[in-house]
């Protein structure tokens, strides 16, 4: 299995040779400490971090005792496991106790959670060193991250670029060489559509399988964190990290943390793998071939590749644009300066709590958010509840159906992860309809709940990746990585 | 106006929030406990912090299970939504609370009195914090600022939402303390209305008797006690049928109880009352219990009050008024219990009802036995009423066995011997009293109690003084 390569005339370049599941062998063996590898990254950041903006917090301090502490743990010969020594950087809508996380918005700068969240539990109990806070469009509403209140993070491939949205900052450190691994959330797409705008791999898990504890929610029966990595071995690592039941989140599945590293180079030999119809319609005639010569590639390792229709897929868009804003429009009233976070008293300092509730959201979040919890707002209002929420509900329904049907005749499927390749900065900012179809293609998943990874596809000389999604239903990881993982040794 | 002027009905419903007596908050770890330094029972969770998230407490749905078999409701799979509105004593500036699928529907509650009133639903919630406003006279309008405490927020709540079938003031009070009965006896609740842990909002409308049709109503809150609600009920029935005589039209709006004032003030009208938005809230997952579940609290329900009443009352032949004290009290099983090792049932009732049940706040009642020994001694002449009553009063303060707090306070009942000695004595010495009493006036009876008593320092009983007088008058 080989890492991905930068594309030819790329400039991300800085990304070591070494895979996370290299360096967790060589520090557990004591071969390579973990403070070396954490100081080619801070390298990396110094170099680059200026130019791209991929962090909020970078945390140079405290992941060099963490990387002290690993080495420590191997001297004494003890294991510090399984992620020992690889450094991660989280998506700042991630919960770390004592360290400022913001969401990118003004209305949480300087908020510091009184928990960790489990996945950050659960990295910190396997050695790994937490690097930084990432950029992200506020609230992890946007396709850009030119949302952040904070400013926008570029691409590493092409600095004019964004690097997708909303979880850009992980995306571009991965591929930057700022961490090892990176963990973002997907609400529509916010994994899947970075990575593949930044040539790396992004994986959304089955909704439920990792524990959203502690990950500051934009749309909560859609959002699942998931990790980015540079291969596809290393995202399985990952997620067999953090994957797994967690009392504290009343939706994460009652089911044991999945193997997945075990079989990844199984091969698809007899795999039964449809490219959805509807997800090809609409995309850049780019996006299409190269989905054509994976699923070519794939047949011509044993897979056995047809076309399939997911009809309601197509419907995916309008539903998600009001489900999610729905629930957003709950989720973020919390933020109303009482508690924690920005209070703004309005002019005149008013006393009324009402004109502080007011002047503190105005003040507080930017206008996707505001643009969003308006909507949110509306669709639930009584009169309207059954035309749009309700309805969007049953087109959720209708598009579980036909993948479900879909997932009768096939294992998995396959489709383009986005409509093209990384755009300008600013060239969709003013047109919120033209940034929403960036999600297009990963938004019914997380209708579904299913997962999907998207892996990197350089297209013949284009300095630009693209990103092949795999799609699997439920709990279907481990055959999903499978494919992946034969779609990365295919990949040109 | 009143509320009983003839030709007019009051009509009432009432809203009951009930906070449950578990351990733990609905949806966090934090302790559930009442009255300890603001904000020192509360966590990420119930403090709606950034990313945090509900998990059910399952104490708490077995509670209002109970709750819900209590008053004959059907047990139902349910959900639960979110009720969004801002309000700085709500973290998350929404309340989780159940909606259009709570987990009781459609029960009845049976009053003492008789008659049944119907239970639409019996839903769990979570409570709010509470705000204290600081400065001016401690009203939202004239505070400098506001303090918010949220160990409260959190905390279970069950609402039990009755039909609009009472019909006075008076059987809405009978409503709410059998229903208080019933949720003590279910060990849901402590049924402290004073502290909030009962709190009672009351729907009341009039309409002209004999009309099918339902008045508009006012929603009254802030009512904190039995008599409050009496009171409050009263005067908005009486203040809505003013309105109506006059050829007005009451308004649908919520109303608060002004306790000193003894009236009810208008809030804000229903009309312009906020849209909830509610919807399913997605962070927690569907409460089905199975059947194995409800067969497990069914068969842990404990003897409800109306079954406890009945049984007393066969067992003891006593009256109504006396049933209801002991059940209310708990004393019942006091009373069956001394009764059944002996006891006479009627000395047992009284003693139970006036001295135990009147030393509740400040003694421990007995155990069955010693407080049977008790009840036996006085039946059977060792002890007088008021000795009996006297030792009772120890063994409440301080225990202790009743033979031997009798020896220590020298109580020895007379035996008939001495008695009658003692009686020819106080006869002997006023012959003048004698004959009016023979004569039949009776209240000099009275005297002669009086000096029998005295020379036996109290050891006799006032009632066989009497007798033995009676007998030697021959009347
Ligand atoms: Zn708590």
């Amino acid at each position: 299995m080989t890492p991905p390569a930068p594309g030819s005339g790329s400039a991300a370049g800085a990304r070591p040779g070494r895979s996370a599941v290299e360096t967790a062998d060589a520090v557990r063996a004591g071969r390579l400490t973990a403070a070396a590898v954490l100081e080619e990254h801070l390298a990396a950041i110094e170099a680059r971090e200026s130019e791209l903006h991929a962090f909020n917090l970078v945390l140079a301090d405290r992941a060099r005792a963490e990387a002290a502490a690993v080495d420590e743990s191997v001297a004494a010969g003890r294991d510090p496991g399984r992620l020992a020594g690889v450094t991660v950087a989280l998506k700042d809508n991630l919960c770390t106790r004592g360290v400022e996380t913001t969401c990118s918005s003004r209305i949480l700068e300087g908020w510091k959670p009184p928990y960790d969240a489990t996945v950050v539990t659960r990295l910190r109990q396997e050695g790994a060193v937490v690097v930084g806070k990432t950029n992200l469009d506020e609230f992890a509403m946007g396709s850009s991250t030119e949302n952040s209140a904070f400013g926008p993070t570029r691409n590493p491939h092409d600095p004019t670029r964004v690097p997708g949205g909303s979880s850009g900052g992980s995306a571009a450190a991965v591929a930057a060489g700022f961490a090892g691994l990176a963990l973002g959330s997907d609400t529509g797409g916010s994994i899947r559509q970075p990575a593949a705008l930044c040539g790396v791999v992004g994986l959304k898990p089955t909704y439920g399988l990792v524990s959203r504890y502690g990950l500051i929610a934009f749309a909560s029966s859609l959002d699942q964190i998931g990790p980015f990595a540079g291969t596809v071995a290393d995202a399985a690592l990952l997620l067999e990290v953090i994957a797994g039941h967690d009392a504290m989140d009343s939706t994460s599945l009652d089911a044991p943390a999945p193997s997945l590293l075990e079989g990844l180079d199984g091969g698809v030999e007899g795999l039964r793998i449809g490219v959805v119809s509807e997800l090809m319609d609409g995309v850049e005639p780019a996006a299409a071939a190269a989905v054509e010569a994976a699923a070519h590639a794939l047949s011509a390792a044993g897979a056995k590749v047809d076309r399939v229709s997911v009809p309601a897929a197509v419907y995916g868009l309008s539903a998600y644009y009001l489900i999610a804003p729905a629930e957003a429009s709950s989720n973020l009233a919390r933020y109303d300066g009482v508690r924690y976070g920005l209070r703004s008293e309005g002019p005149g300092g008013s006393a009324d709590v009402a004109a502080m509730f007011a002047a503190t959201r105005a003040a507080g979040f930017g206008d996707e958010v505001k643009r969003r919890i308006m909507l949110g707002t509306y669709a639930l209002s009584a009169g309207y509840y059954d035309a749009y929420y309700g309805q969007a509900q049953r087109v959720r329904t209708l598009i579980i159906r036909d993948f479900d049907a879909a997932y009768r005749s096939f294992d998995i499927l396959l489709s383009p992860t986005t409509p093209g390749p990384a755009f300008e900065l600013d060239a969709k900012t003013s047109d919120p309809m033209a940034m929403y179809l960036s999600d297009v293609c990963t938004i019914p998943t997380n209708l579904a709940g299913h997962p999907a990874v998207t892996v990197p596809w350089w297209p013949e000389g284009s300095g630009l990746p693209l990103g092949i999604q795999v799609l699997a239903p439920a709990l279907g990881e481990a055959v999903m990585l499978r494919a992946a993982a034969a779609l990365e040794a295919a990949a040109p | 106006m009143t509320a009983d002027t003839p030709g007019w009905e009051t009509v009432v419903g009432l809203e009951v929030h009930c906070e449950l007596r578990t351990a733990t908050k609905l949806f966090c770890g934090c302790p559930n406990r009442f009255g300890q330094e603001p904000n020192t029972q509360i966590c990420p969770v119930c403090t709606g912090q950034p990313g945090s998230l509900p998990v059910l407490n399952r104490m708490a749905v077995e509670m209002a299970m109970r709750i819900g078999l209590a008053l004959h409701c059907r047990i139902e799979p349910s959900i639960f939504h979110r009720k969004n509105y801002f309000y700085p004593d709500m973290p998350k500036d929404y309340q989780v609370s159940q909606y259009d699928q709570p987990i009781n529907i459609d029960g009845w509650l049976e009053l003492p009195s008789g008659g049944r009133i119907g239970i639409e639903r019996a839903h769990l919630e979570e409570d709010t914090g509470k705000i204290t406003h600081v400065g001016g006279a401690g009203r939202i309008h004239d505070a400098s600022h506001s303090l918010i405490d949220y160990n409260r927020a959190g905390v279970p709540l069950v609402e039990i939402v009755s039909r609009p079938d009472i019909r006075s003031a008076a059987q809405a009070r009978d409503y709410v303390a059998e229903l208080r009965s019933i949720l003590v006896a279910t060990g849901a609740s402590d049924g402290k209305m004073e502290e909030g842990s009962l709190r009672v909002d009351a729907n009341v409308s009039v309409r002209p008797r004999g009309s099918t049709e339902f008045g508009t109503r006012a929603e009254i809150k802030n009512v904190n006690s039995l008599r409050s609600l009496v009171r409050a009920i009263e005067y908005e029935a009486a203040r809505q049928i003013g309105v109506l005589s006059d050829g007005g039209r009451v308004t649908l709006e919520t109303r608060h109880w002004d306790e000193a004032g003894g009236r009810t003030t208008s809030g804000r009208t229903k009309e312009q009352s906020e849209d909830y938005r509610y919807f399913p809230e997605p962070d927690l997952v569907p409460v089905a219990p199975d059947a194995a579940w409800l067969g497990r609290v069914e068969a842990a329900m404990p003897v409800l009050p109306a079954a406890r009443r009945s049984r007393l009352a066969q067992a003891t032949g006593a009256p109504g008024e006396d049933i209801a004290v002991l059940v209310e009290t708990g004393l019942d099983e006091l009373v069956l219990a001394a009764v059944a090792a002996g006891a006479d049932a009627r000395t047992a009732v009284n003693r139970a009802t006036n001295e135990v049940a009147g030393a509740l706040e400040t003694g421990t009642p007995p155990p069955p036995a010693t407080f049977a020994r008790l009840v036996k001694m006085e039946t059977e002449g060792a002890l007088t009423a008021t000795q009996a009553k006297t030792v009772l009063a120890d063994m409440l303060r301080d225990g202790g066995e009743p033979e031997e707090l009798a020896r220590q306070r020298g109580f020895e009942a007379l035996a008939s011997d001495a008695l009658a000695d003692a009686v020819s004595a106080v006869i002997e010495a006023n012959p003048a009293e004698w004959e009016r009493f023979k004569a039949g006036e009776a209240k000099v009876a009275g005297f002669f109690v009086g000096q029998v008593m005295k020379a036996t320092r109290g050891n006799a009983d006032g009632g066989a003084v009497t007798a033995e007088l009676r007998r030697r008058a021959g009347i």
